[in-house]
């Protein structure tokens, strides 16, 4: 049952991440081609595009919920590879223990680090 | 983890595809290409945290991955994305049991899942090379 909930997530998370990296790639990935259409600067990764995207409260919210979708994708599809491989109870209870750690810690700074950057231009006088 | 069968024939196991066709390989692919966006996955997120220290830091860090070393590792990372996200949307249509057919007696000429599915997995190859060849027109500007 509760690998069922869990692979449920992981498809309910694959949906999540189309979406919104869908949005990033387009903006990230496809800055030289909207450069040469004459739309945007064509240099989505200079730092005064990446701090006004990144002061915006549309851009911190999506941030926060494509790593938290992208970081439970991940580290649940590794799990799940892992486990596949007829490993001992003990050592599947153990990766699934620091998938989790891992995925909780990296969570918490990343979403710091969107808050901070956010909060850097509330700060602006 | 419970009642499943044991992995009898390990890494080729994960890998092989047998006698399932070339779905099967493009479903141990996915998961390559899966644990390749992971790993640069986790590097993004601690070169984006350059951010927190301010504007100066961040083009430190983005003048250190201007080299052509970082921008191929870039685009192919942006191949595995267009191949896992367009390959996981095929994926989640069969797992919902979408584009498959309805299961029917078996009248000759007999019809399998196998030969169902194989337009799904040739349109779903087309727009993945498409998005492919959208991300390196998109290279060769940028670096132009």
């Amino acid at each position: 049952m509760r690998e069922s909930r869990l692979w449920s997530w992981h498809i309910i998370s694959a949906v999540i991440i189309l979406a919104f990296l869908g949005i990033h790639m387009i903006i990230m990935h496809m800055g030289a081609i909207w450069g040469a259409l004459g739309t945007g600067s064509g240099h989505p990764v200079r730092s005064d595009e990446v701090f006004r995207r990144s002061q915006q409260l549309f851009f911190m919210i999506t941030y926060i919920l494509l790593l938290g979708a992208a970081l439970f994708h991940g580290l649940y599809g590794l799990r799940s590879m892992l486990c596949e491989l007829s490993l001992s109870r003990i050592l599947e209870k153990a990766i699934g223990g620091l998938c989790a750690a891992a995925g909780c810690a990296l969570f918490v700074y990343g979403s710091y680090v969107a808050v901070a950057v956010y909060r850097m231009g509330e700060m602006r006088p | 983890m419970q009642n499943r069968l044991k992995n009898r024939l390990g890494l080729w196991g994960w890998l092989g595809g047998g006698r399932y066709g070339v779905e099967r390989y493009a479903y141990a692919l996915h998961r390559l290409a899966g644990l390749g966006i992971l790993a640069y996955f986790i590097m993004h997120i601690f070169v984006t945290g350059a951010r927190a220290n301010g504007p100066e830091q961040w083009e430190r860090t983005m003048e250190f991955f201007q080299t052509p070393f970082f921008k191929a590792g870039e685009f192919l990372v942006f191949l595995a994305f267009a191949y896992h996200a367009i390959n996981g949307i095929r994926l989640i249509l069969v797992e919902l049991a979408f584009m498959i057919g309805k299961p029917g007696l078996p009248a000759y000429p007999y019809s399998y899942s196998t030969l169902r599915q194989r337009p799904l997995l040739i349109a779903t190859m087309v727009i993945a090379a498409v998005l492919m060849i959208i991300g390196g027109a998109d290279l060769y500007l940028a670096i132009k």
